[in-house]
């Protein structure tokens, strides 16, 4: 029972078959059992989870519970939680405690789940391996010499191994849904603006997108319901009429639900580069989409291609000047001995940042430097336009787009470390829509050869949360593969 | 060169000035003045991880406000970027400001040149930004660790809105560059978007200050000059800098582009960076703020609330008062001042008042009661009602001028209740008009003073004047002074 999805979860808590107390108190045992295999998560706060699994069931038993009232959650370690240690999985705030609480921590927290702990992520979500932690690499529950992908890799090993039914992640190129395909789970990004970014570390601000993990697209959106919602103190946020998420999980019952339903298949998503084990289970995907009703078409995304390296200078360049505030005067690190000034700053970064987040500084100073902005950044620019342009077009002929969400699954720890531009190629398939802010899922498809899970990426238009999250849950109607526990991990 | 050249100088002046919204421009701490260090720093100001920027309104409608009263463009979109750089009172690693499209473009303001008259200095461009906190390096408390060499931060100042307005090098002298200090600083008053308190840094100017020979049309190598924070000081820093330029020119050198400080003490420039390590800022649109866009509506509604500006009303204070323009220009420096001539001028005494002599008093005896007790005209203790009804009496002879000035002082300490008549009828001070009193005394002058009427009598004008005197004194001050004048001038004429 414990190792149910949210919506099963909360059934039975309201039914009173399970309390809160009980469910978070056995994840609990299960993640001191689990987590020096995995080093999914980086701070666990078992008592203040109590004390909150307490509150929900008395919720529950006075009546003013919501669906996610007493269900045990995990924050991403990017995300500021009140009282707790937010550490980015940096150096620089290793030892620094959260003096207030992000938007959607806020969110879930009043919708009453249980916090149970921050999950560990490459240094300042900069990653796709959650190598660049400095608190170490977490392992895949699925083969623990493997990565569970970046940089959202604790939540989303968290909740493979069903140490947690949901988490929070942060996707500024893929940071959700890569490590959702790596380690077999549902990881949705929502649209830019949906969910308010008040309260995450930012990393590059017109990128980052704070999203949820579960078992099921179903999870997702039930989370999403909580998380999504205007917040003034957030000036990208979206002020729309909230809605509910989960509205056309069910819609189009019968044989044929997504009867209607255009699923775009994009040329540049399906060439060579992308595993075989991968493109057989992404074109099962496909063929069980048109049983159930959808129809496909064929289209292009002509200037798709250049999303990587528009990222790897757009993401960057806000980096650079983002992280400068990490500077030893008010917070975090300083370095203990230094001269003058310029001295504290050089040695307080040169220890605080880990190689990854130094590279992207450096590169993110370059680009934006005096000479180069217009044949860079500006270009950047340019071309993020174009790559929208191009899905708008892709979007009258489509409602979802459909493709693998990685061109691999997950590699052995180590092996691409030493290699950026190896490690920046798995995310080829998943920033598009950050450049183009947005929404995307990434559910389980396969397995492949080596037993490793397989990612399946559903695309929309902005806006279009509900419409992924219908194709995607009715797909999960007639397969069984989101349902699969990584053997080691099962209850 | 030749040091028979004629410099010609060019000055061009960018002013920070500090928008008087009650919270600052990018989080909901408040801006007020002379808090104990870092309480008025919010998790914005001191920039916690996490945190993003909210534009203040208030800041944007004040910058619009200045924009309609100069005569400006109102950009209807305009961009906040990042200005990159180290510094430890810059919490974020940058500063937002408005680097490529600015909010105000353009405009002019007027002023009155001592060489060239009445003349209108271009401006360049108004944009929002926020201001840095504040660095510490003397008197810092270490708390019992050794305090050599320690610099404490204050952030209560970081992220207050400022209006960055820079004019065009239109300025031809430090005298020109005061007046057009003194004349923005007076208009920003005026239409209330900053108190103007150039002690506790509300408006603080840089010149950029360049010479070239008269009748070049290239412009020479500037210097900026930082830290003006009186209109004495400007004046001198810009005289300073101008000698120093013209000297190192005319000794072969050459004046090197670099930004200065003034260090009033010592009354010169210093050099505070040069541009050769001048920091590259690497600007680029901050992506936490969408472009500001302002509409229509806004821009009407402001315009709609906006007091009559000083120019247009100095020039109404002409035709509708018959005031002096030079007089007009006084009165209109700040809008108590205008109000209070207004007031005066309008006030239901039953006569009819003469704006030029109310003007004339209040820019003369007024004035220098004010300055006298320092405080402001709207502290005055006579109101404007008080001071026509005194004008009043003035103005149909009840009095002279001379007990009006002594009927001013009673009633400034509110004596009589402050009322005039009272004093007058207190004080018997009422003006003798009767012809044959005057008569009478200016004989009784005449008669006890036959040497200094012989004086004048053998041209010498100004015994005319002694004779007056000792008329009005005779009367302790009552006696009409223009009758006192025509009867003694006919009796030593006959």
């Amino acid at each position: 029972m414990i190792t149910s999805s949210v919506a099963e979860l909360s059934r039975a808590l309201h039914a009173r078959r399970l309390s809160s107390v009980e469910l978070t108190g056995a994840l609990l045992d299960r993640i001191d059992a689990a987590n020096p295999t995995l080093n999914a998560f980086l701070t666990v706060d078992r008592e203040g989870a109590l004390v909150h699994a307490r509150a929900a069931d008395a919720r529950i038993a006075a009546g003013t519970a919501s669906r996610l009232t007493g269900i045990p959650l995990a924050h991403k370690d990017v995300i500021m939680t009140e009282g707790l240690r937010t550490t980015c999985g940096s150096r620089m705030l290793e030892k620094f405690i959260a003096p207030y609480s992000a938007f959607v921590a806020e969110r879930l927290a009043h919708a009453g789940m249980v916090l149970v702990g921050k999950t560990n992520m490459d240094e300042f979500a900069m990653g796709s391996s959650n190598e660049n932690s400095y608190f170490g690499p977490v392992r895949n529950p699925w083969n623990t010499t493997c990565v569970a992908g970046g940089s959202s890799g604790g939540s989303a090993a968290a909740v493979a191994a069903r140490l947690v039914p949901a988490a929070t992640g942060t996707d500024t190129g893929g940071s959700i849904r890569q490590p959702a395909a790596l380690s077999g789970i549902c990881g949705l990004k929502p649209t830019y603006g949906v969910c308010s970014r008040y309260g995450l570390i930012a990393f590059a601000s017109s990128l980052d997108t704070p999203g949820a993990f579960g078992q099921t697209a179903e999870d997702c959106a039930l989370l999403l319901n909580a998380m999504a919602g205007h917040d003034s103190r957030d000036s990208t946020s979206v002020d729309r009429p909230a809605e509910d998420y989960t509205r056309l999980l069910g819609a189009n019952a019968g044989a044929k639900p997504l009867a209607g339903v255009r699923i775009g298949l994009p040329r540049e998503y399906f060439g060579a580069g992308t595993e075989p084990g991968i493109v057989q289970a992404i074109e099962a995907a496909i063929a069980a989409f048109r049983s159930l009703g959808a129809t496909t078409v064929e289209l292009s995304l002509p200037n798709v291609d250049y999303s990587l390296p528009v990222y790897y200078v757009i993401s960057p360049a806000e980096a650079s000047s983002n992280l400068a505030r990490f500077d030893g005067v008010r917070y975090g690190h300083r370095a203990a001995k230094y001269d003058d000034l310029m001295d504290m700053y050089k040695k307080t970064r040169a220890e605080g940042f880990g190689a990854e987040v130094k590279r992207r500084i450096l590169v993110g100073t370059y680009v934006l430097s005096h000479g180069y902005y217009d044949a860079y950044y500006l270009k950047a620019q340019q071309v993020r336009r174009l790559i929208a342009d191009d899905f708008q077009r892709a979007y009258q002929s489509c409602d979802v787009i459909v493709g693998p969400t990685t061109p691999t699954t997950a590699f052995c720890v180590g092996d691409k470390i030493d290699d950026p531009v190896q490690m920046y190629l798995n995310d080829i398939f998943t920033i598009a829509s950050n450049l183009t802010g947005t929404p995307a899922i990434s559910i389980p498809c396969g397995f492949d050869g080596k037993g490793l899970p397989i990612g399946l990426q559903i695309q929309g238009n902005a806006f279009a949360e509900a419409r992924i999250l219908n194709v995607a849950h009715r797909y999960q109607q007639t397969t069984d593969w989101h349902r699969r526990i990584p053997a080691g991990f099962a209850p | 060169m030749n040091s028979q050249v004629k410099w010609e100088v060019v000055i061009g002046v960018e002013t920070h000035t500090q928008l008087s919204t009650a919270s600052k421009i990018f989080s909901g701490a408040s801006t007020a003045f002379g808090a104990a260090p870092n309480c008025q720093a919010s998790a914005i100001d001191i920039a916690l991880p996490g945190v993003l920027p909210v534009l203040n309104k208030g800041a944007v409608e004040r910058a619009i406000r200045f924009g309609l009263a100069v005569g400006g463009t109102i950009n209807r979109r305009s961009v906040f970027a990042r200005k990159n750089y180290f510094y430890p009172d810059l919490p974020k690693g940058y500063q937002i400001s408005q680097y490529e499209i600015p909010v105000v473009q353009g405009g002019s303001i007027a002023i009155v040149s001592p060489t060239r008259g009445a003349i209108k200095v271009a401006l360049t461009r108004a944009h929002l930004e926020e201001d840095a906190g504040k660095s510490l390096h003397e008197g810092l408390d270490s708390h019992g660790a050794p305090g050599r060499g320690m610099t404490g931060i204050d952030l209560n100042r970081a992220g207050t809105p400022l209006l960055e307005i820079v004019s065009e090098p239109d300025l031809r002298s430090a005298e020109e560059a005061v007046a057009y200090a003194k004349t923005l600083h007076s208009l920003v008053r005026w239409i209330g978007i900053c108190d103007g308190n150039m002690q506790e840094g509300s408006f603080r100017c840089d010149a950029n200050v360049s010479v070239r020979p008269a009748g070049d049309a290239k412009l020479g190598t500037r210097c900026e000059i930082k830290n003006l924070n009186s209109f004495r000081f400007m004046h001198q820093a810009i005289e300073f800098e101008i000698r120093r330029q013209i000297e190192s020119i005319e000794d072969g050198g050459n004046v090197v582009q670099e930004t200065r400080l003034y260090d009033p003490d010592k009354n010169e420039t210093r050099p505070m960076r040069s541009k050769e390590d001048a920091q590259d800022y690497r600007y680029f649109p901050d992506p936490d703020l969408p472009p500001l866009v302002i509409d229509e509506a806004l821009i009407k509604r402001i315009r709609a609330e906006m007091p009559e500006l000083p120019e247009p009303m100095a020039h109404r204070f002409v035709t509708d008062y018959g005031v002096p323009l030079g007089d007009a220009a006084q009165l209109t420096v700040s809008r108590e001042t205008a109000r209070y001539f207004e007031s005066t001028v309008k006030a239901p005494v039953g006569v009819h008042l003469s704006g030029k002599t109310a003007a004339n008093w209040i820019l003369g005896e007024i004035s220098a009661r004010l300055n006298r007790d320092g405080i402001e005209i709207e502290q005055a203790p006579v109101r404007p009602n008080e001071f026509a009804r005194l004008l009043a009496r003035f103005q149909d002879n009840t009095i002279s001028g001379g007990i009006a000035k002594e009927v001013l002082d009673a009633m400034w300490t509110g004596q009589n209740g402050g009322d005039a008549d009272a004093i007058i009828a207190a004080k018997g001070l009422q003006q003798i008009s009767d012809a044959g009193t005057i008569e009478k005394i200016v004989d009784d002058v005449l008669a006890a003073n036959p040497a200094i009427a012989a004086e004048f009598q053998a041209g010498k004008e100004k015994a005319f004047n002694s004779l007056v005197g000792k008329a009005m004194a005779a009367t302790k001050g009552k006696a009409n002074p223009a009758q006192v004048n025509a009867i003694l001038k006919r009796k030593l004429a006959g």
